[in-house]
């Protein structure tokens, strides 16, 4: 090939540097976009299900009591799918939380053991206490997935942990109370009845009631956690240098912990175990908006629910005349992006 | 450390304590497995198990020995040392004290394959071949996504991490789709359970140990170069990419079958390993130690199953389970202690 010539001149555009304020923009826009996606997405939700319902139909069904569909819109779909809002936004946050306080880009809830804590104590409050109902299993799934919090993050190393420390800590935690509540479910089989519908993760069935029960301390966690974002950041340089920016890396993993806590107990508590939500979303969300919390935490909660509520609608639509549980659709989508991820890296 | 040399140049080392944890690891064997013979509905005189053993018992009494009592000691002996090999070469090869076919995802991918006959409604003995082909599968999965290169370390661990993660939910699912009575008997077969254990798992179970040990035991010398770090083992002229293959390929099959033979019992594959390694505070892999631990360890439980609540007997898996928690966790807090891990 004939070597060409190629001189480059010094062109007259501006540098390829944006200034922070359109990059800011830019995000704005983009997480206004995500709003609108989840909008429609939860529209689905309303529409999808043994009786199909078209867009007029779901909002005369929404606002009209006099509707043929209010019954079907107001009992059964809007619960669901605030559930789904809720349970979402909830991993969403709590995943991008762990990430952050772990500095591991494989951080999740479920992995690290804390779902799996609260299902222990949900298991023992059904089968010891006869607790059948989300309201009761709340409190007990806070304790257990605080318990538990605390447990991996000690075992884990503490301030040293590592990424495969953590991860293994939280595995082997998972292998414990999972043994342990099937050794539950066994002993009685009217607990096993109700808690194997429970342990793979649904929304089915949700309540006003639950979506009320829930709410209070899902809308704490996510306080807690966006008021978080900014010494969040600091602290991604390492304890040190964060504690020269002034935050200060103690205090702020107990209120991460606290946060994460407060919403993946009230996420287990009322749709069970849900796996990779939370592993998946801060990773596919960081490619659009960057590392900074203070944009990666907001557009997590909305994008999960995204996530969460389209995989409970596939479910339903493959699941047909039944349904799919969310928890199974997310667990056969999610795993194999996980394993992309990992071999990427 | 004795060395003996012959004049012909033959020579052959041991180590004086691992010996003696060898030879009292197999008495306190032989003591458990007098008791569990012994021990039952229809208790026997540990004089009458040894008579019954060697021919001389009524009828009635050979046969609750031969065909009852035996083939379930059988099983938890040979699934206790399959597991605790199988977790000595994994933790070995990950050079990771937590390392276990459970944390690979090996034994949730028998757990699918079993739970798959059990809602199709099939045999016990399509139960036992659906969980070893399912633990099989799964541990060619990881070894696909990890790739040639990847089967060292970190990238296993993390690709192990994600398909047991994917099998819990796929699990859990198969589980809705029994009905309450089969959900009931997966949930039994899940935690690992010895009861009702006849020769037909304990023949097949025994004959795989018998076929693999020898392998893991020639692997184990190339498994402690290994532990020196990949560039030492080559330098040493170990093949480390094919003895990694090879070694991982059995803790497989040797998971897999303890796991059709008696389900996945947790942590005897985790614990194991360690007790017989400060036992023996020997370094390298402890094989023959770790399976006689193992061995032991699955039998006690048993023991402590069967008695732990009059009138009930509880799964094995529970008592493992339970045992293995405390003392993971005590392990991780001691070991950060430490700062070793």
């Amino acid at each position: 090939m004939e070597p060409t010539l190629s001189v480059t001149t010094p062109t007259a555009t501006a540098p390829p540097v944006t200034p922070a304020r359109h990059r800011d923009a830019a995000r704005a826009a983009g997480l206004f976009a995500a709003v609108l996606l989840l909008a429609a997405v939860a529209g689905l939700s309303i529409a999808v299900g043994a009786k199909q319902l078209s867009p007029v139909e779901v909002w005369h069904g929404l606002v009209s009591a006099t509707s043929p569909d209010h019954a079907v819109v107001h009992r059964m779909r809007l619960p669901r799918t605030l559930l789904g809002l809720l349970a979402g936004a909830a991993l969403g946050v709590a995943g991008t939380l762990m990430q952050a306080l772990t500095r591991n880009p494989l951080a999740d809830p479920g992995l690290l053991g804390i779902n799996a804590g609260a299902s222990a104590a949900v298991a023992t409050a059904t089968a010891l206490l006869g607790v059948g109902t989300v309201q009761g299993w709340l409190w007990f799934a806070l304790l257990g997935a605080a318990t538990v919090a605390a447990l991996v993050y000690a075992v884990g190393g503490g301030r040293r942990a590592t990424p495969e420390r953590l991860a293994l800590a939280g595995a082997a935690l998972n292998a414990v109370l999972y043994s342990y509540v099937s050794a539950v479910m066994l002993l009685d089989a009217a607990s096993l009845d109700r808690l194997r519908f429970w342990t793979v993760g649904s929304l089915a069935g949700a309540e006003f009631a639950t979506v009320r029960a829930v709410a209070p301390f899902i809308a704490a966690g996510l306080l807690v956690g966006l008021a978080a974002a900014r010494p969040l950041n600091a602290l991604a340089l390492g304890d040190d240098a964060a504690r020269a920016l002034g935050a200060r890396p103690t205090l702020l993993r107990a209120a991460g912990i606290v946060a994460v806590t407060l919403l993946c107990g009230a996420a287990t508590a009322a749709c069970g175990p849900i796996v990779f939500v939370g592993l998946l979303v801060p990773h596919l969300v960081r490619a659009l908006t960057g590392p900074d919390l203070r944009w990666l935490l907001p557009a997590s909660a909305v994008l999960a629910p995204v996530l969460l509520l389209g995989a409970d609608v596939l479910g339903r639509v493959l699941g047909r005349p039944g349904e799919l549980q969310v928890g199974l659709v997310t667990a056969v989508l999610g795993g194999p992006l996980f394993l992309r991820l990992v071999v990427r890296r | 450390m004795t060395v003996l040399r012959t004049p012909g140049g033959l020579s052959l080392r041991w180590r004086a304590r691992s010996l003696a944890v060898g030879a009292l690891g197999t008495l306190l064997v032989l003591t458990l497995a007098v008791l569990a013979v012994g021990g039952g509905d229809y208790p026997m005189s540990p004089a009458d198990v040894l008579r019954t053993l060697t021919g001389q018992g009524s009828p009635a009494e050979t046969f609750i020995v031969r065909e009852l009592r035996l083939p379930r000691l059988a099983t938890a002996l040979g699934a206790g040392a399959a597991l605790a090999l199988a977790g000595a070469v994994v933790q070995s090869l990950l050079r990771n004290p937590l390392g276990s076919p459970d944390v690979l995802g090996i034994t949730q991918g028998a757990a699918t394959g079993a739970l798959v006959v059990v809602v199709a409604g099939g045999s016990s003995l399509a139960l036992s071949g659906a969980a070893v082909a399912g633990g099989v599968a799964s541990g060619l999965l990881i070894r696909a996504v990890a790739g040639r290169h990847g089967l060292a370390g970190h990238r296993l661990v993390l690709v192990g991490i994600g398909v047991m993660a994917m099998l819990t939910g796929v699990n859990g699912w198969l589980l809705t789709r029994a009905p309450l009575m089969d959900a009931a008997r997966a949930v039994l077969w899940l935690t690992g359970s010895l009861d009702g254990r006849g020769w037909a798992q304990a023949g097949p179970l025994l004959a795989v140990l018998a076929a693999l040990t020898p392998v893991v035991l020639l692997g184990g010398r190339a498994l402690s170069t290994i532990e020196l770090g990949d560039d030492s083992a080559t330098a040493l002229g170990v093949p480390v990419s094919r003895v990694r293959q090879l070694l991982l390929g059995t803790a497989v099959l040797l998971a897999a079958a303890a796991a059709a033979a008696a389900g996945p019992v947790s942590f005897v594959a985790l614990t194991a390993p360690h007790l017989a390694r400060r036992l023996t505070r020997a370094p390298g892999p402890n094989l023959v130690a770790s399976a006689l631990t193992g061995a032991a360890l699955l039998l006690a439980a048993d023991l402590v199953a069967q008695r732990a609540i009059a009138g009930q007997q509880l799964p094995v898996g529970v008592v493992t389970g339970a045992l293995g928690g405390a003392y993971l966790v005590w392990l991780l807090a001691a070991q950060r202690r430490a700062g070793r891990i």
